[in-house]
């Protein structure tokens, strides 16, 4: 049961992307925080992208969800930006009074993107350090 | 969440605009997790509305669990007797037209929204 739908993380440079294609079951929200914050101790990532133009609606479940994300990224020293909220569901969410406190948003991916630090691929900087380190 | 996308179906029957579909689901999706949270589970029942000329969708919520002592106190934005940030029982009543909520004479609540065209 565990294994089925788990939303899948994509590693680019120092940044994870999600993307939330359909509409959450709670056991999918709750797993996905946990899978974020396992990959970004793993991979020391610096940024959290996550695209919701998947998502038809936000409830305070969901809502609370985002801002718990952020809150455990952020401990983890690094950002989150949520990218793609449909205009009927900004709508939805200032009606229904959530404020996702403490989550960044942006319009668009490429805008989410330049909010966070850069995705640079970095190769091994160890061996960098030591060639340019001598007189 | 199967109900979930029964209602949006309903909604889009109804003819409603996608805002208002938008904002009912996530109205039954709050109301839906009240009663599985705090009424103990319980049944929920949706269809299509026809008054004269007008259509709407409608959502009852119905279970046996201790009731809403003091209602106005409960949709009151931020009190919550559980853990939630409660904002979800007076955000559904501002997503949706019509808003009831009632004792259920066996025990437990009944709410009912509905949303028209
Ligand atoms: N079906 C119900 N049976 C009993 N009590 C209820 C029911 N629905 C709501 N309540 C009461 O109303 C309060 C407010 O509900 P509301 O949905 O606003 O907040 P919440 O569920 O506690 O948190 P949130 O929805 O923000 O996660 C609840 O804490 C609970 O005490
Ligand atoms: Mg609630």
């Amino acid at each position: 049961m565990d294994r089925v739908n788990r939303i899948p993380i994509l590693k680019l440079g120092h940044l994870l992307l999600v993307s939330i294609q359909v509409d959450m079951h709670d056991r999918m929200a709750l797993a996905l925080q946990e899978d974020l914050a396992e990959r970004i101790a793993e991979t020391g990532a610096r940024g959290v992208l996550i695209d919701i133009s998947g998502l038809e609606f936000i409830d305070s479940f969901i809502g609370r969800m985002l801002s718990d994300i952020a809150g455990i990224a952020r401990v983890l020293d690094a950002d989150t930006v949520v990218v793609g909220m449909r205009p009927v569901v900004a709508i939805t969410l200032v009606d229904l009074g959530l404020t996702l406190p403490g989550v960044r948003t942006a319009l668009t991916v490429e805008r989410g993107m330049a909010m966070l630090p850069a995705p640079t691929v970095d190769e091994d900087p160890g061996d960098e350090e030591a060639e340019t380190a001598g007189p | 969440m199967r109900a979930r996308h029964r209602v949006r179906e309903l909604a889009q029957q109804a003819g409603l605009r996608l805002v208002d579909q938008t904002k009912f689901v996530t109205a039954v999706s709050e109301l839906a997790r009240n009663t599985i949270i705090h009424g103990g589970g319980g049944r929920l029942r949706a269809g299509l509305l026809l008054d004269g000329a007008r259509q709407g969708v409608y959502a009852t919520f119905e279970d046996d669990g201790p009731g809403i002592p003091d209602v106005q106190m409960a949709l009151t934005d931020g009190f919550s007797t559980g853990t939630g940030l409660g904002l979800g029982f007076g955000g559904a009543r501002r997503l949706v037209n019509d808003f009831d909520v009632r004792d259920n004479p066996t025990g437990g609540t009944i709410v009912r929204v509905a949303t028209w065209r």
